[in-house]
């Protein structure tokens, strides 16, 4: 008797609750998707208006290598280029660095190593990039210039810098990746006979690899889109360099730089709003890349 | 745990819309009462309402935070807000109307494109800036002309032994070329506009150049006089000091002055704290204090042209 009052009023509750709970969470999707299209429509307009008002060829801009505003010139290729240049270097110097650290916290110490070495990488993920860029300016940049040809500032300044910011992303990707391994694969491994370096390049890297990949991209991505660091420790100088110890730019640089300074809806602001949609359009592309390895990764 | 997370992210984002919504009606409460004040002001001095908005030059901000805090103490009824994001932003927000005044560091029509929206802008010159040639002080040179300069700064010279230093490669610390202080300094010491050199380093914040002309062997640049110590040499322009008493008195001519711009004539709130920028109390007070030079002491005016008037 008693049951038979309860089950309308709690399933009643249970539909309000139910009710509510998608209703909340429809507004805020699509809240969320108002905001992501918004963004995108402005920095469209924006970025396209340098070529559809302002008439600089989309060429020039794309492949042009003198950047000289006042001279109405906006080649944006040394910028790009510099952008594609440490952030490739980044990748390059932090990925095999990020796979070991997350072999040891899995593989080879996942006692001690995991409770150590994790919360040290992840404490670098919580370091704001100005203070990256300030111990890049005041520690890495004197020892460049001692080291090395040239003032110390440049690109390879800033890919090592970049390197260290990007750690994170990769390590913890990779982790999760190797975490996530099914015990039988190692076991068959070793019950073969192979040794666990053996086990290791041949078995477990292979199998993880796509996974690893994702997190190179997601930490190319970081990098291509880190502003403040870089821009401390590179130099600026708006040309294509011809050395990694030469004054370069990316495009989150120049931005950075001058987007303060120019005046909403004079050509150089338009064209600094172009290079914001090219950045969201190289946003677009790992985005996809990472999408097209996450379905390699499952079949 | 994560529905949390999301109402804490909704009611932030609401409040932040509302927060907008209302900074738009208080804007235009604002000028309202502040017409009211016009009014009122005629018959008697009534009591300042209402908020100021500033925002433009980081190189002013400091100033015009310390002056506004000042006061905001003398006008319990007024709030001064200022915001930074460079002189360009100062000068579009000025001209669209979201803030009362914009600060530059150049002249509105050096900047902005549109010349009727420039010319709708009235300039409220409060401080001078003055900028000075900086070397390391490794590099042996003590004075430069002004064809050294432009010789340097144009990559002609590329070692300080050529201007009676030490033999070491030049390295050139500049701005960017949408900067208000490397527009200053191409116009009033080199009389001509630079490209950028290969090689050569940009950065915009006065920090991060002192830094770097401190640290690198060979290092030129240019700061204001506010940011210079002993741990970068100020070099003589044509034989000519960087210092206070030489910009005041005219002979040294890299200077400029900091504007703060207001869309037609200010409303009362705002031309008070404007005319208060201009008392002894500020102008000898926190101009002086802060590194900037009193606009009112200058014995030289100077227009957009650059032309120099006792």
């Amino acid at each position: 008797m008693k049951s038979n009052q309860d089950t309308p009023l709690l399933l009643r509750k249970h539909r309000t609750e139910e009710w509510i709970g998608r209703g909340y969470t429809t507004i805020c999707v699509l809240f969320l998707i108002v905001i992501i299209v918004s963004i995108v429509y402005f920095v469209a307009t924006k970025g396209i208006s340098t070529f559809a008002i302002d008439a600089v060829s989309l060429s020039d801009f794309l492949f042009g290598t003198t950047w000289s505003p006042d001279d109405n010139q906006f080649g944006a290729l040394p910028f790009i280029y510099g952008s594609f240049l440490t952030s490739l270097l980044a990748a390059l110097i932090a990925s095999p660095l990020s796979v070991c650290a997350a072999l040891f916290m899995t593989e080879i110490v996942p006692s001690w190593g995991k409770k150590i070495l994790q919360p040290v990488i992840e404490l670098l993920a919580g370091i704001p990039s100005v203070v990256y860029g300030f111990i890049g300016l005041s520690i890495l940049v004197p020892f460049m210039r001692d080291t090395f040809p040239g003032q110390g500032i440049g690109v390879a300044a800033g890919a090592i810098v970049l390197s260290i910011m990007i750690l994170p992303t990769i390590t913890s990707i990779a982790t999760d990746a190797l975490g996530a391994l099914p015990r039988n694969l190692k076991e068959a491994s070793y019950g073969l006979g192979a040794t666990r370096w053996q086990t290791i390049y041949g078995v477990i890297i292979p199998t993880v690899l796509p996974s690893i990949l994702t997190g190179v991209v997601l930490g190319m991505a970081r990098a291509f889109g880190e502003a403040l660091a870089v821009q401390m420790v590179i130099g600026n100088a708006p040309h294509i360099p011809t050395s990694l110890f030469e004054s370069a730019s990316t495009l989150t640089s120049v931005i950075t730089l001058n987007m303060s300074n120019t005046v909403m809806g004079s050509v150089q602001n338009n064209a600094l709003w172009s290079m914001a949609m090219i950045l969201m359009l190289m946003t677009f592309v790992f985005v996809f890349v990472v999408r097209l390895l996450e379905r390699r990764h499952k079949i | 745990m994560k529905l949390k997370k999301l109402l804490l992210l909704t009611l932030t984002l609401a409040f932040a819309v509302s927060l907008a919504a209302c900074g738009n009606k208080d804007n235009t409460s604002n000028s309202a009462t502040n017409a009211e004040n016009n009014n009122a002001g005629k018959s008697e001095t009534a009591a300042l309402s209402g908020s100021i908005l500033a925002s433009g030059s980081t190189a002013l901000q400091p100033l015009v935070e310390q002056v506004g805090k000042k006061f905001m103490d003398k006008n319990p009824g007024v709030s001064v807000q200022v915001q930074g994001g460079g002189s360009g932003t100062g000068l579009t927000q000025v001209s669209g109307g979201q803030v009362q005044i914009g600060n530059s560091d150049v002249f509105a029509t050096e900047k902005m494109k549109d010349a009727a929206a420039a010319k709708e802008l009235v300039d409220h010159q409060v401080a001078v800036v003055a900028i000075a040639a900086v070397v390391n002080p490794e590099v042996g040179v003590t004075s430069l002309t002004k064809q050294q300069l432009v010789d340097i700064f144009t990559g002609k010279i590329t070692n300080w032994k050529e201007v009676q230093g030490k033999d070491q490669a030049i390295v050139i610390v500049n701005r960017p070329s949408s900067s208000g202080t490397r527009a200053t300094f191409e116009k009033y010491a080199l009389g001509t506009k630079t490209e950028d050199l290969k090689g050569s380093i940009q950065e915009d914040s006065s920090g991060t150049v002192k830094k770097l002309v401190t640290d690198t062997p060979g290092a030129i640049g240019y700061l204001a006089l506010s940011y210079l110590d002993d741990k970068v040499k100020a070099v003589q322009y044509d034989g000519v000091d960087a210092t206070v008493d030489n910009v005041v008195a005219g002979k040294y001519p890299v200077w400029a002055y900091e504007h703060m711009y207001t869309k037609g004539e200010p409303d009362a709130t705002t031309k008070a704290f404007l005319d208060y920028f201009m008392t002894d109390e500020v102008q000898n007070g926190d101009v002086v204090e802060l590194g900037y030079i009193p606009a009112n002491k200058m014995q030289v005016k100077r227009d957009e042209a650059g032309n120099v008037t006792k």
